[in-house]
């Protein structure tokens, strides 16, 4: 039974094909009526599909041909929906088809504007592809194309020149996270002897323990390496922040709802390979937990809005990555999807304040906008609750469920875990006081955003503050391997207080007491600055890695083996060609008699050749 | 007899080229050229070849070279000036020529067996009724083509030799 | 039998025509080299004979008749070139004809 999933990618890409063909002639209106309706169209055959696949309990396989076959090789064309799939479908097209309504008022004065959706379009096909995908291969092409859109988005200003470095950024990093993942396929194939998830896996299975442990472990560190260039966490973390520099639609959607979570669902869905690796899910779990109290120290100190936002995101990647870490794949699927919910919400929240104040970014310039834009703000305060874990709005279930499978796991990853919520809160509220509470500190006057904008940010509302009574855990029960484990609900109270203590030292700092913050800022002193300065890990990375690289390229590549080497090849060819005409052309010199002395010399060659071969016998 | 007569011979035919190498004056070498060709045209007898002969003292002593000195004279070509140009004849000529020489001398000793000899009066095939029936049978199509070469010669030399070409 | 060797008649050939040789290269008179081609079709023909003798056959003196007739044609045309070149150069030294380099 066919379902045509193959539609559900493909209209976005048909999209793109018009909108990058035709968008330049036609008006706004035909190319974000093209753009939004291949999405909606795809969404909704999402829930055509999905509502007659239902109870969906193993994978529905659709094949369309061979791709590549060599020797007994073989890669199929080939998509496959199970539960894991269906709940990034809905997400991925749910919240991809509200942030291109969105994109509609934010776009709007923008230039570029049919290159912008029909590279969103573009994202739509390589996500979906990416979560269709059957096999490690056709899910490395959306991976690969998804890395692709970002770049382009990212770079987006392409006039500016931070926008550009931000974009080659990002797509260098990620580059580093993709040679790790082609490793592990390289290894996978060795290993197996094929991509697909429905012979790779069950290998897995029937690998006695001992025999799989080394090489599955390389396999999931490798396939980690990818997921943390991916979904930015430490050490490939820094390309994130700077991809801020594309415009708040992108960063809502590829940055923080949906392609970041890409590395999540890439290790969710090899979760028969991490469970046969402990080692490899306790350094999985080690580096989520670490990027998330990381980015979220950062992020209490940074004045550009959408830079809290984006280290908010690399932190709540953290959370979900150590929720698969520790085994609770549902777990992190489950933030998945609600941080997808409350964080595209903050991100357009704030592209809808950026937007109110005509570019303004910084957190220092605002103030007070809670009468001038009142549906962004409660918006904003919607998804702030959500993301701090206040019950019963939906950040608190599913934090608390990856929390307390840490505490599971290990308690001490508890306990960080609990503290980086906390402060998680503060940061979140700490934006959001200063954004809207007190006096205003900018200049130009402030307005609401159109509807457009603004009905996304309600929709989004809602399911930020609903979305945890979504039954995501369990549906995807049958996906996963149980976990066991009683709920202690102690702990739930202990998180929920440090949530609310986040909010409450926010509201102190920022709202009863202004000024009290820089005191004590400045009272920190060198702790402070290094924070603020994010670690200096931009720099660390700069001065270890890129001045290097930059520098070995100049010297060595550029001006020994280009320059020196290529170079001196190509021109020592010419020159010696010229050289030998120099020499030749002293021949070539109109003197009748010399040309006969030259004849004779070929005579008597001749002759003498003649007489040793003695050819005239 | 013959070795003497031979001798003689060879030596003014080597003599006269000699001298028309070596000679500045156009008409000093045009004459000696004149003695080559006649000189050849007795080794030509003593070799039995009767109708050439006659045609070398004919055509090449009588009319080909009255046609040299014709020119030389309408000319006015006079001693050439000393100096040369080349670089290449200065410093290869005399080596190669040496080495020519030497080379088909060495490759004729090795041909040749010393005991064959020419001896006058040993072949008679060479007179004009000989000659004739070779060229008119055998040889008949070269024979007529060079006429046509003669006629294309002639136009050839009309043309370059007469009118002023602009 | 007393007779001359013919290695002798091609020797003296091989000669004559090393002196055309040497007349074309060191002569920088047009003529004088031009006579000196003469000298080695000359030498040639002294060859052709010879083996004509050899042989026992006339090819070799027919050979001969051709080389002198295609002489003269070459003669008549050449001298005519001759002609040509001296009437818009006004010199006969061959190295001052080198245009052909350009």
């Amino acid at each position: 039974m066919m379902e045509q999933l193959w539609l559900i990618p493909a209209l976005p890409l048909a999209g793109f094909v018009v909108n990058g063909v035709l968008g330049r002639r036609v008006s706004k209106a035909v190319v974000h009526t093209v753009a939004i309706g291949t999405v909606a169209l795809s969404f909704l055959w999402v829930l055509k599909t999905l509502s007659a696949l239902m109870p969906l309990e193993t994978a529905h396989v659709e094949r369309y041909g061979t791709w590549i076959a060599s020797g007994s090789l073989e890669f199929a064309l080939e998509f496959a929906v199970d539960r894991l799939t269906a709940v990034m479908l809905l997400v991925v097209t749910g919240v991809g088809l509200v942030i291109h309504i969105y994109s509609v008022g934010y776009m709007a004065h923008e230039g570029g504007y049919y290159r912008f959706f029909a590279f969103l379009n573009l994202f739509m096909f390589f996500m979906l592809t990416l979560v269709l995908a059957n096999n490690f291969l056709l899910l490395f092409v959306g991976w690969e194309g998804v890395g692709l859109c970002s770049y382009l988005l990212i770079g987006f200003y392409f006039l500016r020149r931070s926008a550009t470095t931000a974009g080659n950024k990002a797509f260098i990093v990620n580059r580093i996270g993709d040679f790790g993942f082609s490793l592990a396929m390289f290894l996978m194939v060795v290993t197996f002897g094929s991509l697909d998830f429905a012979k790779v896996f069950p290998a897995v299975e029937k690998m006695p323990v001992e025999a799989a442990a080394g090489v599955v472990t390389a396999i999931c560190l490798l396939l980690f390496v990818g997921a943390t260039g991916k979904s930015a966490q430490i050490p490939l973390y820094v390309w994130l922040p700077d991809a801020m520099e594309g415009p708040t639609p992108v960063s809502a959607l590829i940055h923080a709802a949906t392609m970041v979570t890409a590395g999540v669902y890439m290790i969710a869905r090899s979760w028969p390979l991490f469970t046969h690796a402990p080692l490899a899910m306790d350094v999985v779990a080690t580096i989520g937990l670490l990027t998330a109290l990381v980015a979220a120290t950062i992020g209490m100190t940074q004045f550009d809005i959408k830079k809290v936002f984006a280290y908010s995101t690399v932190s709540q990647l953290g959370y979900m990555i150590l929720g698969v870490g520790v085994g609770a794949f549902g777990a992190g699927i489950f933030h998945l999807v609600t941080h997808a919910f409350f964080k595209a919400l903050l991100f357009l929240g704030s592209g809808s304040v950026i937007h109110a104040l005509s570019g303004e970014q910084d957190l220092r310039k605002m103030g007070g906008l809670r009468k001038h834009t009142p549906i962004t703000f409660v918006t904003l305060v919607c998804a702030g609750v959500a993301i701090a874990g206040v019950p019963p709005f939906s950040g608190f279930f599913s934090k608390d469920e990856i929390l307390l499978a840490a505490h599971h796991h290990h308690p001490w990853m508890y306990w960080i875990g609990a503290l980086t919520a906390g402060i998680t809160a503060f940061y979140v509220f700490r934006a959001i006081f200063l954004c809207f509470f007190g006096e205003y500190r900018g200049e130009g006057r402030p307005h609401e955003s159109p509807p457009s904008m603004t009905i996304p940010l309600i929709v989004l509302a809602a399911l930020s503050l609903g979305g945890g009574f979504l039954p995501v855990p369990h549906f995807l029960d049958p996906v996963f391997p149980a976990m066991e484990g009683q709920h202690e609900s102690a702990l739930v109270f202990v998180s929920v207080a440090l949530g609310l203590a986040g909010i409450g030292v926010a509201a102190w700092f920022y709202v009863l007491r202004p000024g009290l913050a820089d005191r004590v800022a400045a009272s920190l002193g060198g702790l402070y600055r290094l924070v603020y300065n994010k670690y200096f890990v931009d720099e660390i990375y700069w001065a270890a890695v890129v001045r290097p690289v930059v520098g070995g390229s100049r010297t060595l590549l550029w001006r020994v083996m280009d320059a020196g080497v290529i170079d001196g090849i190509v021109n020592g060819i010419g020159g010696r060609a010229r050289d030998a005409g120099r020499l030749v052309r002293l021949l070539q010199s109109g003197n009748i008699r010399s040309y006969a002395t030259w004849v004779l010399l070929g005579s008597v060659f001749a002759i003498i050749g003649m007489g040793l071969a003695g050819g005239l016998r | 007899m013959d070795t003497f007569l031979f001798l003689i011979f060879a030596a003014i035919a080597v003599g006269c080229g000699v001298i028309v190498v070596s000679q500045r004056h156009p008409i000093h070498s045009a004459i000696s050229l004149i003695g080559v060709m006649g000189s050849l045209a007795v080794l030509y007898l003593l070799l039995g070849a009767e109708f050439i002969a006659a045609t070398q003292v004919l055509v090449y002593a009588g009319a080909v070279m009255v046609l040299f000195l014709f020119v030389i004279m309408l000319l006015n070509a006079g001693v050439e000036p000393p100096g040369g140009k080349s670089w290449p004849v200065r410093l290869l000529g005399i080596p190669l020529l040496v080495v020519l020489l030497g080379v088909v001398s060495f490759l004729i000793r090795g041909w040749i067996p010393v005991k064959e000899t020419v001896v006058f009066g040993s072949f008679t095939g060479g007179g004009p009724r000989d000659v004739g029936g070779a060229l008119f049978t055998e040889y008949l199509l070269p024979f007529e083509i060079v006429s046509v070469l003669i006629l294309v010669a002639i136009l050839g030399a009309v043309v370059l030799g007469g009118k002023e070409i602009d | 039998m007393a007779g001359v060797p013919l290695a002798w008649y091609l020797i003296l050939s091989a000669i004559l025509f090393a002196l055309g040789i040497a007349g074309f290269l060191f002569r920088r008179n047009l003529i004088t080299m031009f006579m000196s081609i003469e000298l080695m079709l000359n030498a040639v023909n002294l060859s052709f004979v010879a083996f004509s003798y050899k042989f026992g056959r006339v090819d070799g003196q027919i050979f001969t008749f051709f080389v002198m007739v295609v002489a003269a044609a070459e003669a008549a045309v050449g001298l005519a070139i001759i002609l040509a070149v001296f009437r818009t150069r006004k010199t006969l030294a061959v190295d001052e004809i080198d245009s052909l380099k350009y």
